[in-house]
């Protein structure tokens, strides 16, 4: 295949010469460059979008009373746009989310690249990749139908829908991630370094805790951020599962609701141009800051903690 | 992956064979020494190569870790397989995008569209259905978004049918007016609202002052109304939503929902959230009761189809529906049709109260 396309090309440009290898190379390179602004402009033009529909709020709400504000009365006249309590939503089924998923999906990779058979590793691993491809609205119709009301049974609390039942729907959608990139990070260690410290005398324990393990940091961290960030911008599922409430949680029984969430459910009937849709707006934006921070803590991790030899991540 | 005999493919000779693969897959008759459907065919399974190889190759290799050794391994070849694979895709989709534009141009009849409330969507969807069925070259799309939608729609023009359950604001109207739109609204349906609980909550009655106690927050307990020592949780919709704007009329009259009610995004999560929780209240529209939620009277009326139409029972709304103008042509039959005792039929099959 790509042998033969490659060896094809070579033959052209020794017999051909230079003016057509020169048109060969020239048309594609625009073709796919402009594939590639493609995104970038998206990009942009849904930036300038969100900042432009979003910081309008900032003209009538004072950025104060809007990021700090604990109340949000949106449809009210006075309307009140204080998203506070919102940002306390997302960042506390974000966290809890992690706590479960974080154990879970590390330690599943660590199985699946360290201990587990073949045939075991293939099953699990084809398992977590169905996991991954459900889609969210399933797992959040489960959270809703099946989680919530065993939880508010069992523990005899006024509801089940809330940090606890969505986080654990988060985490259900975090493994995978964590897994998958934890595990490539675990294969890209480098087997000399392995086999030297078995070779030294190290058990399998102290190899997997001091040779790989610190080998795959910066990949696992990547993969842990990730996999947080996919928490942190669900809809569906804190939309169905989370409860709604626009209140600062006192405990991790109370109903919140994250950001996600209050855009999804408020956008259709937000008047086109008014105050509560430049405000759903600017939520987008701080959803978008919070992630942006994510993807540039990824981006420091992978640099700075670089594994050096013969891999890298 | 992309590969074939040499000199098989047409095409002019200044661009990489590959480049013209899946053109001249198109303008000849059938591949060298085999059919044109199982080009297609292995053409897809190459697709799906391509596709494979597409995720393993880029930056995504470099961070993530993907791809094995031997994909870095040879500069040139990795180039040439990107470019192929690349370039087919880009083709692929073209040509994937004509074809499937070619239906749509032919189709016949008459098109309407029908955008706006969730709440009025199933029943919308219904009368269209019927509709259709009588009447096979009407074609009708039916979209639930939301109120909103349903009159931004008229405005912009992008439906002719825009439903709501609430009137236009002020504001739509003076932008409908400044765009040189008259929306004609008409009434289609009454919605009834019932506070609901689930079916082990003793109580049965509650005063529309006990129901604005509960929801403005003044009443906490079940006691202070007559039920077990246990707290309440109050489901309500989104306070965007039109079903809340009728509650928020009716029963809270201008104060605000407490802070820590559930705010539900439709009449069908509410119903979820509400029933087998002992702790829960909610309300919803009359149509989504089911065997699994207990409803409420409110002020000794029970909410019901009858004493909704004679106005006893007082929490409800009017489903509504806009036109850009008086309705013409297919859009007028379809409303009369509406309005039509097989039409409120429906409505009421719906769970709606039907207009007299």
């Amino acid at each position: 295949m790509s042998t033969l396309s490659a060896g094809d090309n070579q033959a052209s440009e020794s017999t051909t010469g230079g003016v057509e290898l020169k048109v060969q190379e020239g048309i594609p390179k625009y073709v796919f460059l402009a594939a590639a602004s493609t995104s970038l402009l998206v990009m942009a033009l849904i930036m300038i979008f969100l900042f432009r529909e979003g910081l309008a709020i900032f003209g009538k709400v004072n950025a104060v009373s809007f990021f700090f504000g604990k109340a949000w009365y949106p449809t009210y006249d006075p309307p009140e746009f204080g998203i506070l309590a919102l940002i306390v939503g997302s960042i506390s089924v974000t966290l809890f989310s992690s706590l479960v998923a974080i154990p879970l999906g590390v330690g599943t990779a660590l199985y699946l690249s360290v201990l587990a058979g073949p045939t075991v590793r293939e099953y699990v691993k084809a398992a977590v990749e169905l996991l991954a491809s459900l889609p969210s609205v399933v797992l959040g119709f489960l959270g809703m139908v099946v989680i919530a009301p065993a939880m508010q049974e069992i523990l005899d609390i006024p509801t089940g829908l809330n940090i606890v039942s969505a986080s654990i729907v988060l985490a259900i959608m975090a493994i995978p991630t964590i897994t998958s990139i934890s595990e490539d990070a675990l294969y890209a260690v480098p087997r000399d370094n392995l086999e030297a410290s078995y070779a030294l005398g190290a058990t399998r324990w102290e190899t997997m805790s001091r040779i790989l393990v610190p080998g795959a940091l910066s990949g696992i961290g990547t993969a842990v951020i990730l996999g947080m960030s996919r928490a942190m911008g669900e809809t569906m599922v804190v939309l169905m599962v989370a409860g709604g409430a626009a209140q600062i949680p006192s405990s991790l029984f109370d109903s919140v609701r994250p950001m996600p969430a209050s855009i999804a459910a408020e956008m259709g009937e937000a008047p086109f141009g008014g105050e509560h849709y430049h405000a759903l707006f600017a939520i987008g934006i701080v959803l978008f800051l919070m992630t942006l921070v994510f993807n540039l803590v990824v981006t420091y991790i992978s640099a700075r903690f670089q594994q050096k030899g013969a891999s890298t991540l | 992956m992309i590969s074939f005999e040499m000199g098989s493919a047409a095409g002019p000779s200044c661009l990489p064979r590959e480049f013209w693969y899946p053109v001249t897959l198109l303008s000849l008759p059938g591949w060298p020494g085999r059919g044109r459907l199982s080009c297609l065919v292995s053409f897809c399974l190459e697709l799906l190569d391509c596709l494979k190889a597409g995720l393993s190759c880029g930056s995504v290799n470099h961070i993530w870790g993907w791809g094995t050794k031997d994909d870095v391994e040879d500069a040139m070849e990795k180039y040439m397989n990107k470019f192929t694979d690349i370039g087919t895709l880009i083709i692929l989709s073209l040509v994937i995008a004509v074809f499937s534009l070619c239906p749509s141009s032919a189709g016949a009849g008459e098109r309407i569209s029908i955008t706006g409330s969730t709440t009025a969507l199933p029943v919308a969807q219904r009368l269209a259905e019927v509709y259709m069925e009588k009447y096979p070259e009407i074609n009708i799309s039916v979209a639930g978004t939301g109120s909103g939608d349903g009159i931004r729609a008229i405005i912009d023009g992008s439906a002719d049918i825009g439903t709501s359950s609430r009137d236009m604001k002020g504001k739509e109207v003076a932008l409908a007016l400044e765009k040189g739109i008259k929306p004609v609204k008409q009434v289609i349906a009454l919605d009834c609202i019932v506070p609901v609980v689930s079916l082990d909550n003793p109580v049965t009655d509650l005063k529309v002052e006990q129901l604005r106690m509960i929801y403005n927050g003044k009443i906490k307990n079940w006691q202070n109304v007559g039920g077990h020592d246990k707290q309440i949780v109050a489901v309500s919709r989104d306070s965007s939503s039109g079903t809340f704007e009728v509650w928020q009329e009716k029963i809270l009259n201008k104060d605000k929902v407490r802070p820590d009610a559930q705010l539900q995004a439709s009449n069908g999560a509410v119903a979820q959230a509400v029933a087998g929780n002992k702790y829960a209240i909610g309300y919803l529209g009359i149509g989504y009761l089911n065997s699994n939620l207990k409803a409420l009277k409110v002020n000794g009326v029970t909410a019901s189809f009858e004493t909704t139409r004679t106005k006893v029972y007082h929490i409800y709304r009017e489903l509504l529906v806009f036109t850009r103008d008086e309705p013409t042509g297919p859009v007028k039959a379809f409303l009369d049709f509406v309005n039509s005792p097989k039409g409120r039929k429906i409505v009421r099959e719906e769970g709606f109260v039907a207009i007299n």
